[in-house]
């Protein structure tokens, strides 16, 4: 029951939203959808608390520890998202930079983009998983070029051919694995691409096809999470579409594409009883984060400066779930929270200094401080939680992931030591200049929504401080699921 | 060699044109040619899903097969003519690589994908199963266009032609996905080529033309 909710909720959004158009009362009404989905996710999730996992729809929905964990924070991160958008927006019209017929398309799509998330997350056909991993690129490309810029709508269509080309390879993947099933399976009842059934039969799978799969799955889902080298539509997607846009890419699309990697990763796992997806993972994982690392050094803009840096914390979470075990998987689920949360409350208090500043370029923007208290500190306090300062769960995570890559695997540590120390310098300077200092900036027509921004970080410093036993407990069986 | 009964004839003569309208593709400069050329490569995309459909006896690839029709050969180019018309695109500019490479570069992705494909297509049971290694090549020479192609439209077609070899090779390996899959594909193809047919438009309203030269301005510095 809640899951039908949960699906139909942003469907119907989107539906209402289309309709009700530029009206005053369109960014409320994308608040109070949002709001809807996130409880009937939280009574999703407590119900599967309660019974444990559960198979629905056919058979094709299905809800464990780990997928209902991103169905929560989906969910929850849309929600302030929109309540953030809503000021954000309003502002953005003052200025001009959109019209009430952009507005429409963009409630719209956000709803329906949520939807595709979810989708994504919940279901247990791993054909439809691919299928919503592409319809929530389609429905992000015209929120990416909304501003209809020169930039945006170049950020737009390397987005759209990048991620498509990327997800052609996945879909390649996912036929390889059909093909690797069916044999076990059968192909009538079509139950040969679900992946519970998938799951029960995986050591009899065919192990050179699973490993040619697994390539073609982690090249395509990977362009999608941004592992590098396949992750230059990433800084430019984030930076030139609208901030909550931003936000919910970073914080929330990479989750979903990793999710789908890790999925895939089991089965692939199981089949070959060898390190190969692993190994790739960790390849990837490093080489995403020492690249990152280096190129944050030679960012202009704030926010291609954390786009890159979400490229450095996906490549430590896909590096964390390639080493695997217990511990290390644990990591990688609170790391992908914590993340989540830090970035786009960042992403919220960047959208702000921004819109304050007229400006994305960091040269200019300074003493964010002076002109309003709450946005400096909301900046330099996530900058310091994504950084992995103590106490917040950065932090934790981080020093979780380092520790067993320690035992695991040595020769990762100083890399993953070395990468985390540059893009603590890189960033900090850059933000430093910015909250510090003189300035010249003009105050905002719209109050700023900083709700999210500290709900956000409380909640990192919380899971910094304390992770509450019912929580860790469900990481707990989140990792051993992933194995 | 044992003789092979005509519908598996018919489907090894399906995947040979199939390829065959790849190689046109590459060499294809005209763009209205080149949707032309779209529609013949869904046509023998469909009737060599109907082969496979009927040597195999699973009804439910007619319906894929008249699915790729409606959309591969009528909704697609339709749309696509429609496109070229109104924003008045004829010619691609001239490709990074010159016509004859493209094609070398070409020959050898075929035989790469075959190489590449022979450990899978042994292990398959479908009838279609040693047409495998073209439909990869079809992936890979459509991949091929993308990257030498300039015009936006171009790359569009590359990519629809992309569509079209992973769905040969779904049924060459395998019978097809299941229809909801299937069904979810088609879908996402057909949304996808009417936003990026807005997308056109708005392109051509900020740079005045369609080529792609214009969009290579974010780079770092």
């Amino acid at each position: 029951m809640e899951l039908w909710f949960l699906l139909s909720l942003p469907l119907i959004g989107s539906l209402v939203l289309a309709l009700v158009g530029a009206r005053k009362l369109a960014p409320e009404i994308n608040v109070a959808f949002s709001l809807a989905t996130f409880l009937a996710g939280a009574a999703l999730t407590r119900r599967v608390m309660v019974q444990g996992p559960l198979l629905l729809g056919h058979e094709q929905f299905f809800v464990d520890p780990f997928n209902v964990f991103l169905v929560a924070l989906t969910a929850f991160v849309g929600w302030t998202t929109a309540m953030f958008s809503r000021p954000y927006m309003r502002v953005e019209e003052t200025h001009g930079r959109v019209n009430s017929r952009r507005l429409r398309l963009y409630h719209s799509m956000y709803q329906l983009f949520m939807f595709t998330m979810l989708l994504a997350l919940l279901t247990n056909n791993l054909g439809l998983l691919w299928v919503a991993m592409e319809a929530a690129t389609l429905t992000t490309v015209l929120l990416v070029s909304l501003y209809r810029t020169a930039a945006s709508i170049e950020a737009a269509w390397k987005y759209f051919i990048l991620c498509g080309v990327g997800i052609a390879q996945a879909l390649f993947g996912t036929i390889l694995l059909y093909l690797a099933a069916e044999k076990v399976l059968g192909a009538e009842g079509s139950t040969a691409l679900l992946w519970t059934h998938l799951n029960a039969v995986k050591g009899q799978l065919e192990p050179t096809v699973l490993a040619l799969a697994f390539v073609f799955l982690l090249v395509g889902y990977g362009t999608k999470v941004g592992l590098a080298p396949l992750h230059n539509w990433l800084p430019d997607a984030h930076a030139e579409g609208p901030t909550p846009i931003s936000a919910v890419l970073s914080g929330l699309l990479l989750n979903v594409a990793l999710y789908a990697v890790v999925r895939c990763k089991i089965l692939v796992e199981g089949a070959t009883h060898s390190g190969l997806a692993g190994n790739l993972m960790m390849g990837f994982g490093l080489l995403s984060v020492l690249l990152a690392a280096f190129f944050l050094w030679r960012q202009r803009d704030i926010k291609r400066l954390f786009g890159y840096s979400s490229i450095e914390h996906m490549g430590i979470v896909t590096f964390a779930f390639g080493m695997g075990g217990p511990v290390a998987n644990f990591a990688a689920l609170l790391h992908m929270t914590v993340h989540s949360l830090t970035k786009s409350a960042i992403f919220f208090a960047v959208g702000h200094a921004c819109q304050k500043a007229g400006t994305q370029v960091m040269d200019d923007i300074r003493g964010l401080i002076v002109i309003s208290p709450t946005v400096g500190w909301g900046l330099m306090i996530g900058t310091l939680a994504i950084l992995g300062m103590p106490p917040f769960g950065v932090f934790t995570s981080e020093f979780l992931i380092i520790t067993t890559a320690m035992r695991e695997q040595p020769w990762a540590t100083p890399i993953l030591l070395l990468a985390l120390g540059v893009a603590f310098a890189a960033i900090f300077r850059r933000v430093q200049s910015m909250v510090f200092g003189e300035t010249q900036l003009a105050p905002l027509p719209h109050p700023p929504a900083l709700v999210p921004v500290f709900a956000h970080l409380a909640l990192v410093l919380v899971l910094g401080v304390f992770i509450p036993p019912a929580l860790a407990n469900w990481y707990r069986l989140a990792a051993a699921l992933i194995g | 060699m044992p003789v092979l009964p005509w519908s598996s004839q018919l489907i090894h003569l399906g995947a040979a044109l199939l390829l065959l309208t790849s190689f046109a593709m590459l060499s294809q400069r005209r763009v209205l040619s080149l949707v032309n050329l779209f529609a013949l490569q869904g046509l023998v995309l469909s009737f060599s899903t109907a082969a496979v459909a009927y040597s195999s006896g699973q009804p439910h690839l007619y319906v894929s097969a008249g699915l790729s029709l409606l959309l591969k050969v009528i909704l697609l180019p339709w749309i696509l003519h429609r496109l070229i018309r109104r924003l008045n695109v004829h010619f691609d500019s001239e490709p990074l690589l010159n016509i004859p490479t493209t094609m070398l570069v070409g020959i050898l992705l075929v035989v790469f994908s075959f190489a590449l494909s022979q450990p899978i297509a042994e292990l398959s049971t479908s009838v279609a199963r040693s047409t495998l290694g073209i439909a990869l090549a079809v992936v890979m020479l459509s991949f091929l266009m993308m990257i030498t192609r300039r015009k936006a439209v171009t790359q569009v077609i590359g990519f629809l032609a992309m569509e079209n070899g992973l769905f040969f090779a779904a049924m060459s390996a395998t019978h097809g996905m299941p229809m909801v899959v299937e069904l979810g594909v088609a879908l996402d193809v057909l949304v996808g080529t009417m936003i990026l047919g807005v997308f056109f438009f708005q392109i051509r309203e900020q740079f005045d033309s369609l080529d792609l030269k214009h969009l290579e301005k974010l780079k770092e510095e």
